[in-house]
């Protein structure tokens, strides 16, 4: 009988796992309006504000995480980014150097309305759901995301660390390139 | 669709599903006589040893052994035999005049190209294959993603797809008609869902296709076409998806160029009917949950116009 309370601690121990994360099919409630305007340099007149705190729904999720790194080759994301966000005609995303910012709505916005100099906008291609997936792997490249979730190595010759192996650094917003 | 869609092992369409089937037939009437001499041993043992015991000598029980031992040494080598002549068979059918197909295995579709030697007259479709009957076949089978495995019941064993490497297979179509295949590895959420129609014409109906095939998407004519046309080119659905004709030049999803002239959609999932197409372009989510295709969110009208113009896709 003293093996029961031991069982039933053992069984609230491991059921939490079982709710880790869901996968989701559907579009997701936009987390972030497309209307309001996203603050894209640390410069602003008045008083300092706290940066945004709007972040990816698919942060902590597995499998939104490996979605995006899908798309990331699908949508050709690689082809001026680099395939594991080394960079090329494009900046890179794998280091701590941010143009338009690291914090989630900011890359939303930068993959939404594009950028000047080449980078093209997906609004009304892309549907909102896999754009906040690709903002999560983005991140994910920079160390930004949950090390837990994040994607794990590839089947084939790795060139860089698998995503879930990098550490965060502290981010630096150049405003240029 | 007419015609009753065939997927079985035991209604061939070709010399190898042919040779298959046989095999199959020899190995079911030989295991069927071993399995009834078996029980009928067993029976015999279990009455007489219930009448008392046994007066068999040590001779005789000696020779049923060795009669045993001999019966199953010669079913062994028959099924043997069989099994041997049958794989040679298979292999028979290497060709140098063979029509030459690539299936590219993709979560969860096929895609389909009619290989050729000048870039401008290969064919891609998807999903849906066209042989000439009589004519031998080779099938390049490579995957994008996880392994999967062809597996056309009416004409072939399976053969897997892996990722990295070029498998190929050999077929051959001996009777007009509809043939269903199925992807034969699980291969993630949607397997079930991941299947092929073989649809095996005579010669000059099958060169008729190809030359279709080969053609641009027809160009839209009324208003509604033209406005469809508009939502694929400037829309999402050309950030993966092919019309040859147009702006839209994904390579990522099934080519569209001549949906409307394809059975079903969503690789077997339902009849290609304009309500069905309809439905899969709302939410294809609902009917394939976890497919790679999001629900691009148009409004009606665009959806409308969208389905008058894929409708011209034959």
């Amino acid at each position: 009988m003293r093996g029961i309370p031991l069982v039933l601690v053992g069984v609230m121990l491991v059921t939490p796992a079982c709710e880790r994360e869901k996968r989701r099919y559907t579009e997701l409630p936009a987390a972030a309006d497309r209307s309001a305007a996203v603050r894209l340099t640390s410069l602003q007149p008045g008083a300092p504000q706290a940066p945004s705190n709007v972040q990816s729904p698919y942060q902590y999720n597995a499998y939104g995480l490996a979605e995006g790194k899908r798309l990331y080759a699908a949508y050709n994301c690689a082809g001026c980014h680099g395939l594991g966000g080394g960079g090329a005609i494009g900046p890179a995303l794998m280091d701590d150097k941010w143009i338009y910012g690291s914090h989630a709505d900011q890359i939303f916005s930068s993959i939404s309305q594009g950028r000047p100099d080449g980078m093209p906008s997906f609004a009304g291609h892309i549907p909102d759901q896999q754009i906040w997936q690709l903002v999560a792997y983005v991140q994910s490249l920079a160390g930004l995301v949950s090390q837990d979730a994040a994607t794990s190595r590839n089947d084939d010759q790795a060139v860089s660390k698998p995503e879930n192996r990098i550490e965060d650094a502290k981010q630096i917003q150049t405003g240029h390139r | 669709m007419g015609a009753p869609l065939i997927q079985s092992v035991l209604h061939p369409a070709g010399v190898q599903a042919a040779r298959i089937n046989q095999l199959w037939w020899v190995m079911f009437w030989v295991c069927t006589i071993v399995f009834i001499a078996v029980v009928l041993a067993m029976a015999v043992a279990i009455v007489r040893g219930r009448r008392g015991a046994s007066s068999a000598t040590d001779a005789t029980l000696s020779r049923w052994v060795a009669v045993a031992v001999g019966v199953s040494i010669v079913a062994l080598l028959v099924l043997l035999t069989q099994s041997v002549l049958t794989g040679r068979g298979i292999e028979m059918l290497r060709d140098q005049n063979a029509l030459r197909i690539q299936i590219t295995g993709n979560q969860w579709w096929w895609d389909i190209q009619y290989l050729h030697t000048n870039p401008s007259l290969i064919v891609s479709t998807a999903n849906e294959v066209h042989v000439p009957i009589g004519r031998p076949v080779e099938i390049v089978l490579k995957s994008n993603d996880v392994i999967h495995s062809l597996w056309i019941p009416a004409l072939h064993g399976k053969r897997d797809l892996i990722p990295g490497r070029q498998n190929e297979i050999w077929v051959q179509a001996d009777r007009a008609g509809f043939y269903r295949g199925q992807c034969a590895e699980f291969c993630g959420l949607q397997h079930a869902k991941m299947a092929l129609t073989v649809v095996a014409d005579l010669p000059d109906d099958f060169e008729r296709w190809l030359s279709h095939m080969r053609g641009p998407a027809p160009a839209p004519t009324t208003d509604s076409e033209i406005k469809g046309r508009d939502v694929i080119e400037r829309g999402p659905c050309a950030m993966c998806h092919m019309v040859a004709g147009t702006l839209a030049g994904g390579r990522t999803a099934p080519d569209l160029t001549h949906l409307a002239s394809r059975s079903t959609i969503g690789a077997g999932s339902l009849p290609n009917t304009r309500g069905n197409l309809a439905g899969w372009i709302a939410d294809p989510q609902h009917i394939k949950p976890g497919n790679h295709m999001p629900a691009p969110g148009l409004t009606s009208e665009e959806l409308q116009a969208l389905l008058d113009y894929l409708e011209t896709l034959k």
